[in-house]
């Protein structure tokens, strides 16, 4: 979905997050920004409908307003010639804020290897943006109905032990990213390889004001992932802890959807697969 | 003054004090002595003609009574709710050395309110527009009150404030049942209806720099961002789920209406048993929120003593009378989870006071093997804040003291010429009416600046 906010199109980079709000009582959510264009001024989000409020987004047709939308937020990566390729791991939706880090660094000249990977072929998209910005592109998926059958730890694997690697990205599910960390973290017996993750704790001003998106790491320090990141070295992270933190409101975002709608034809829109 | 039950209003964010009827405000002013050198004027950080204003109450004359407070302060509904009265001006009333002090906090109030709710408020006179323009960021309280200056003197004023609404603490950070959300909305009514323009949604140091809006024809600058960043204890079990910080509990319960879920859609869950660790207003704050939501038991856990809690006194009894229960001199040590990592106990220490430390007050000191657990299923921490790092990043040649607060000189300037600076992120945690006396000097200080370099 493109919005139309010069503003912060202008001052958008690969990294960065917008907050939007679709109603007076709606929710303050997080989405990456995926995509930009300068000229147009406009930015791109791609999201998942999960909830309430991505519902809600889905019903947006052209032309329509959103509330509120505040950004950009979040650190921009760093972005650098690497001396050796880098990998850039894209899952689910991760795939589309994947898309802006992998294109900057392509534009500084970095060789750039990308493996996205999703549940089932019909969830995966985008592959023909990601390879106009890779030297490879690598498919996988869970159930092996397109590409390599299986997670995208298994190329990864394949190519950190046959090659050198400046730095890992990886964008996807927290599950995911915990996996990535552990084969590169010099733990599985490959070769440790910095490691860059996209965190993406619930958030609730994004400013650094409410502490909701703390994450901590290893030993114990206290980050909050809306100031300090949301991109960050995915050696330091605890993950197992960001996983449970991430259940925390389950129960009542489900009962925000039934009070939104009783015969529940948001939740059969759940799994309809959403892009763009 | 009649109050809302304790039984009833725990179970509503409805205001708890009603306020004074008319006959109560004139009684009440009659007990004034019109002191020729009055004290309470003293106390009171912006100076309000306190007797005078009273004299008009006493004589009925309730609009030039708020036409007086006006002179000194824009924002008196809100002052007269939550203003620290009995370390302000009613501390220095002299019917209080022998008797209770006037109740001048509940008539300011009074006034106020009887304006609003008689339609009588008026647009503040402005002079002609001198179509210079001034930039003002957030828009707290400190920000308001100089917003409001400056578009009286007749410039093109801007506020940019991050949040999709206006008011900063008063909003996501007060509870309704303090200080209405009605009352803070109207106020930026009237600052829209000065011309005041309020761009929403808009992070300075993210979406503009200063160097941004400078390009923008903007010639002077006001930070009013407060003291954003909630301070964390460093113990054990911080990675709990079910340990929170008093601003996202806050933020989600007055900014997001989560106290209104599931009409609005932000979610809270709080449990059986809240403890807060702190013992300010933002602890007593988050205490009696947590009640309201349906807490069955909440404990406030203060490390020093009754006599050294910071919070407003009203609120504490207010809190008192409604079940609150307190621990003074106690000290978490840890927090204790379970497997899926939920809090479910908190363990603590026994403290008791030493000599004073820096800030004048008794420090606390462990107790050993005074080590006793409470159980509970949500940990609220409110032991202070930091400076909010955002927009002082973006202007790395703003000059900061030690903890990252903005440094200035009383008038409000800063280092650089055409920046100024005031509030929470200048002082520190501060109150509303210090914010705003901040605001209204900046506000001189940048009228006198942009004059000279017209
Ligand atoms: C920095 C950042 C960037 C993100 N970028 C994207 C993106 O590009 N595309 C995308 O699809 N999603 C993205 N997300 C996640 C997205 O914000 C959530 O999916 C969204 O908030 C869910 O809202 P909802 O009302 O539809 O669902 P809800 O009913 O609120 O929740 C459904 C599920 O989502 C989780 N969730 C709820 N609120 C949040 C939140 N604020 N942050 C994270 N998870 C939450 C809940 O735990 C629950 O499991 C991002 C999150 C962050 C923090
Ligand atoms: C729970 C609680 C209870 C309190 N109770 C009392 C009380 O009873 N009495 C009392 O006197 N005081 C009380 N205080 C303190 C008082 O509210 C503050 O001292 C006062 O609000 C400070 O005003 P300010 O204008 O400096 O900043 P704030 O009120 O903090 O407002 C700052 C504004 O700036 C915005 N902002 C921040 N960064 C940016 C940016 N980069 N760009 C744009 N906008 C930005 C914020 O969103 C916010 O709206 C309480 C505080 C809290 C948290
Ligand atoms: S502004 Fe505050 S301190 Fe001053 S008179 Fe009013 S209540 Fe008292
Ligand atoms: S000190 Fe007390 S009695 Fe004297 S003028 Fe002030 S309010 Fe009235
Ligand atoms: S989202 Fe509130 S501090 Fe990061």
């Amino acid at each position: 979905m493109d919005l139309e906010t010069p503003q912060i199109a202008k001052k958008a980079h690969a990294g960065n997050f917008i907050i939007i709000r679709i109603n007076e009582t709606g929710e303050r959510i997080p989405l990456t920004i995926a995509d930009y264009d300068r000229i147009l001024g406009t930015i791109t989000i791609v999201f998942q409908v999960v909830g309430k409020t991505t519902t809600l987004l889905s019903y947006l047709n052209e032309g329509d307003d959103i509330l509120d939308v505040a950004g950009p937020l979040g650190n921009a990566i760093h972005i650098k010639k690497y001396e050796n390729p880098v990998v850039v791991i894209g899952g689910g939706v991760g795939i589309a804020p994947a898309y802006p880090q992998a294109k900057e660094l392509k534009d500084a000249g970095n060789k750039i290897l990308t493996i996205i990977g999703a549940r089932t072929k019909n969830l995966l998209f985008w592959k023909d943006k990601m390879a106009s910005v890779s030297d490879e592109l690598i498919i996988c998926t869970d159930d092996g109905s397109e590409g390599i059958k299986g997670v995208v730890t298994e190329p990864l694997k394949k190519i950190i032990t046959e090659k050198k690697v400046s730095l890992v990205i990886a964008i996807g599910p927290l599950i995911m990213m915990k996996y990535v960390v552990l084969t590169t973290n010099g733990s599985s017996g490959l070769p440790k390889i910095d490691t860059m993750v996209s965190l993406n704790p619930i958030m609730v001003d994004g400013t650094g004001m409410c502490g909701g998106c703390r994450y901590l790491t290893n030993t114990g320090e206290v980050y909050f992932a809306c100031v300090d990141g949301p991109d960050v070295d995915g050696h330091t992270v605890d993950f197992d802890n960001l996983i449970k933190r991430s259940m925390r409101y389950k129960e009542q975002e489900m009962k925000s959807i039934e009070h939104y709608d009783h015969e529940c034809k948001a939740i059969k829109k759940l799994n309809k697969d959403k892009n763009e | 003054m009649e109050e809302q039950k304790p039984n009833d209003r725990i179970h509503n964010f409805k205001e708890v004090p009603l306020g004074f009827t008319e006959e109560k405000a004139i009684i009440e002013a009659n007990r004034c002595l019109q002191c020729a050198k009055p004290l309470c004027v003293e106390g009171c950080p912006v100076n309000i003609n306190i007797p005078e204003f009273i004299k008009h109450i006493k004589e009925k004359n309730f609009r030039e009574a708020i036409e007086s407070i006006k002179n000194f302060n824009i924002l008196p509904a809100i002052c007269g709710r939550v203003c620290p009265q009995e370390v302000q001006c009613e501390e220095k009333c002299v019917l209080g050395k022998r008797w209770e002090p006037v109740a001048i906090g509940a008539l300011e109030r009074f006034v106020a309110d009887w304006e609003r709710n008689n339609m009588l408020k008026s647009c503040p006179e402005c002079m002609p527009p001198n179509g210079i323009k001034v930039a003002i960021i957030g828009c707290g309280p400190a920000s308001i009150t100089c917003a409001a200056d400056l578009a009286k003197y007749g410039y093109d004023v801007t506020i940019f404030e991050a949040f999709h609404t206006g008011g900063g603490v008063l909003v996501y950070g007060i509870p309704e049942f303090r200080l209405p959300k009605a009352i803070v909305a109207d106020e930026i009514d009237t600052l829209t209806e000065m011309g005041v323009k309020i761009y929403y949604n808009a992070i300075i140091g993210k979406l503009y720099s200063i160097q941004d809006l400078r390009e923008m024809g903007f010639k002077a600058f006001f930070i009013g961002v407060g003291a954003g960043l909630p301070m964390m204890l460093r113990i054990p079990g911080l990675k709990l789920i079910g340990v929170l910080t008093a601003n996202e509990f806050l933020t989600r319960a007055n900014l997001m209406k989560a106290y209104s879920f599931p009409d609005y859609d932000t979610p809270i869950n709080i449990g059986k048993v809240v403890i807060v660790i702190g013992g300010g207003n933002v602890a007593l704050d988050s205490a009696r929120t947590a009640l309201r939501l349906g807490a069955e038991k909440v404990i406030i856990v203060y490390r020093r003593s009754e006599q050294e809690m910071p919070a407003r006194r009203e609120e504490y009894h207010h809190a008192k009378e409604e079940g609150i229960e307190f621990q003074f001199l106690t000290n978490p040590i840890r927090f204790i989870g379970d497997e899926n990592d939920n809090v479910f106990q908190m363990e603590c220490i026994r403290m008791k006071l030493g000599e004073p430390d820096e800030s004048g007050r008794r420090r606390p000191i462990p107790i050993e093997n005074s080590e006793f657990i409470i159980d509970t299923n949500t940990i609220i921490v409110a032991v202070g804040t930091n400076a909010n790092p955002v927009l002082t990043k973006s202007t790395p040649e703003l000059k900061l003291n030690k903890w990252g607060y903005i440094e200035t000189d009383e008038d409000g300037r800063t280092n650089i010429e055409d920046i100024f600076a005031g509030g929470d992120i200048v002082t520190g945690s501060a109150t509303v009416i210090s914010a705003m006396g901040a605001g209204r000097k900046a506000a001189i200080t940048i009228n006198k600046y942009l004059l000279k370099n017209k």
